[in-house]
């Protein structure tokens, strides 16, 4: 800085307490530490307020009165502010270009601070799991983010819940045990990456919004099924053990990638079929339209899943080998249990079938068993497109639950 | 052989005093010096733990500084005050009166009543007492003084006294209330006292605040090391910035005591503790 020049400022009738301060820290901040600033101000106490600031700030200051009458101070920046900031860490690119991608490890002392954030040596070091990129990240993560915030839906104003239709109390049963089989999955398929998410460093921000829409999603998905089940005066119905011990290993996925395999790849993939069944058969407005805007949220979950994977597999291909293995563990643990019960199996049967006449069900239990063969070349396909191999993805395909999620 | 360890000793006047001395220990043994420290409720039993062989040195208020002081002079030891914060020195406290009050000075509080903090604090009470008291005003007898008592025993190291007579100020329940002058400026920027609600018609002589104080025959070799840490802390060490943070200050700076005898003046005048360091005033509840 120019030695002949002292920078000045008047705060005039501004108090210290009335927003003063932020003049006084602003011109300190384009001092060098040991450089003047000279103020003046006339609010009361000013002088007073600025001493006792300065020394819990430790700025040395002096307050002498020039000769035509007003006080004037004299402020020697300290370093303390400056100090702060020795040894701070910068987190990374708060935008990333395209095909670039975030830190191969988020620092833990990153903490909750803002990708791009400098942040204060010594803050603390949060211990979020997932903080190694290749364990979590999918390279299309922040454009499925945003697809899922455009296409949130609100329940009460996206279903038309007063369309007219009567239904036979057989097929409104069918229904209700329907409704109450997806609720129980769908309460599944949140926990399990509501479970992850508050584990993912922050640092991988669109993978942590995509997993939270992901549970928006499914909590949505929740309160219409409930509606559904609950429109013409039904109780929620049976819930087997079988299927709740299916359900339960999602919960017990060693990792992120085997759990998102499991659950979206395998799982929600089958879902898709099963609520585009229901779009196709199901014998009431509401219900249709409900399994129409549950399937397309599905859709992305089973997207991100599948991009997670790809990149996983693109920095570890051994990690080919601990899905089979997920895959095949989940079959053992599964083996005794019943797999989907009757009661939904006949349901489903039922509402393609709109009678219970010999003719009519055989139409029904064709459509199920169509719609099991759907499921399985879907999953196929999937595991396929992950680099199994044939062999490998039919027999994987197989021995997916019986349960469907 | 054990390496000999120094005792400090803290009143605990808020939880956060467990983190920082804490924090302070495990620091010092990461530089190789065996240090502990004892807390206490009150500033009056940790002074008199100065003289019984307890603690080698004392984390103190300017009253306990005062009283440790007048007890080693009256036994023919001495204390000193070796360390203390930046943020301890020169301090003023202030007289506050509601902006729209008639009360231009000290001489207009006579026959008014004045709302000071905690019987032992010396900013909120013994010192203003002092300044009011120069100007020719004496309390109890010119004035009805009003006190709020917030956790005797801790020198007024709690805020609440403060804040508690700034809203019976704003309530109208007091003519006048006295606080340090960064609380004021404190609770201006915070909202107890709105901007521009309230005016100061008084500022005492600077003054300063806390000290480590050593206790007589403390090991000068401990002391000096202690002393020699202390100085070495910096505050860009995200380690210990937390902690001065805490406890207040940028920097630790040698002590010095030219800035007490007004406080000193003003316990004699107030009759708080003898010239041999006892308590005297009977209602003092610790």
């Amino acid at each position: 800085m120019d030695a002949f020049f002292v920078p000045t400022i008047d705060i005039d009738r501004l108090g210290l307490d009335e927003g003063g301060l932020l003049l006084v820290r602003r011109a300190l901040a384009q001092l060098a530490v040991g450089e003047r600033l000279h103020l003046r101000g006339c609010a009361p106490d000013w002088d007073l307020h600025l001493t006792a600031w300065c020394r819990q700030q430790g700025h040395e200051i002096e307050i002498h009165r020039l000769a035509d009458g007003p006080l004037e101070a004299v402020i020697v920046r300290g370093p303390w502010a400056q100090d702060r900031w020795r040894g701070a860490l910068e987190s990374g690119t708060s935008q990333l270009a395209k095909d670039e991608m975030p830190a191969q490890i988020a620092d833990a002392a990153w903490g909750l601070a803002a990708r791009g954030a400098t942040v204060e040596a010594g803050s603390p070091a949060i211990g979020f799991n997932l903080r190694h990129r290749d364990e979590i990240w999918a390279a299309t993560a922040g454009d499925l983010y945003r697809q899922a915030a455009a296409a949130q839906w609100d329940p009460q104003t996206a279903i038309d819940w007063d369309a007219p239709f009567d239904l036979d109390p057989e097929i409104e049963a069918a229904i209700a045990q329907v409704m109450t089989y997806l609720i129980e999955n769908e309460n599944a398929a949140l926990v399990v990456p509501a479970r992850h998410l508050g584990q993912v460093h922050p640092h991988f921000r669109e993978v942590q919004q995509a997993l939270a829409l992901q549970c928006a999603d499914e909590a949505r998905h929740i309160e219409v099924f409930t509606r559904r089940l609950g429109l013409r005066g039904h109780r929620p119905m049976l819930s087997t053990a079988g299927g709740q011990a299916s359900l339960h290993t999602l919960m017990q996925a060693p990792d992120f990638s085997s759990a998102t395999f499991l659950l979206s790849v395998l799982g929600e993939g089958s879902f898709i079929n099963l609520l585009n069944f229901l779009h196709e058969h199901a014998p009431d407005p509401v219900t249709r339209q409900i399994c129409r805007l549950a399937a397309r949220d599905e859709a992305r979950h089973v997207a991100f899943a599948m991009a997670h994977l790809e990149h996983r597999l693109t920095a570890q291909p051994e990690f080919l080998t601990r899905l089979q293995n997920a895959v095949e563990q989940r079959h053992e643990e599964l083996a005794s249990s019943a797999g989907l019960n009757e009661e939904v199996f006949d349901a489903l049967v039922l509402l393609a079938a709109g009678a219970l006449t010999p003719e009519a069900i055989a139409i029904g239990h064709g459509a199920v068993q169509r719609l099991k063969l759907d499921m399985a070349a879907g999953r196929k396909a999937r595991l396929l497109r992950l680099g199994f191999d044939p062999a490998q993805a039919q027999r994987l395909a197989d021995m997916h639950t019986q349960n469907f999620m | 052989m054990t390496q000999p360890t120094l005792i400090m000793g803290a009143v605990a006047y808020a939880p956060k005093v467990v983190t920082i001395w804490e924090g302070f220990k495990a620091w010092f043994a990461q530089q190789g010096f065996a240090f502990d420290y004892v807390l206490y409720s009150n500033y009056e039993a940790q002074v008199e733990a100065q003289f019984d062989g307890t603690l080698h040195v004392a984390w103190n208020s300017p009253l306990a500084w005062v009283r440790a002081d007048r007890m080693a002079r009256s036994r023919g030891q001495s204390v000193q005050a070796v360390a203390m914060r930046n943020t301890d020195c020169n301090l003023r406290s202030v007289i506050v009166v509601r902006a729209d009050s008639l009360l231009q000075s000290a001489a207009d509080l006579r026959g008014k009543t004045l709302g000071v903090g905690a019987i032992d604090s010396p900013q909120a009470t013994l010192l203003p007492l002092h300044h009011l008291r120069l100007a020719g005003l004496i309390g109890g007898q010119d004035f009805t003084v009003r006190r709020f008592d917030v956790l005797a025993g801790k020198h007024g190291d709690h805020i609440g006294g403060e804040r508690d007579a700034a809203l019976a100020l704003l309530a109208g329940d007091v003519d006048a209330c006295c606080m340090i002058d960064g609380n004021h400026l404190g609770f201006g920027l915070d909202g107890t006292l709105p901007a521009g609600s309230t005016r100061i018609i008084e500022r005492t002589a600077p003054y300063d605040h806390c000290n480590f104080t050593t206790s007589p025959d403390a090991p000068q070799d401990l002391i000096d090391r202690f002393v020699e840490l202390l100085m070495s802390m910096k505050y860009d060490d995200p380690q210990v910035r937390p902690l001065l943070e805490l406890e207040g200050l940028k920097k630790w700076k040698p002590g010095r005591v030219d800035f007490y005898p007004d406080l000193a003046q003003a316990v004699d005048e107030e009759g708080f503790y003898s010239a041999d360091g006892r308590i005297l005033r009977a209602d003092y509840r610790y």
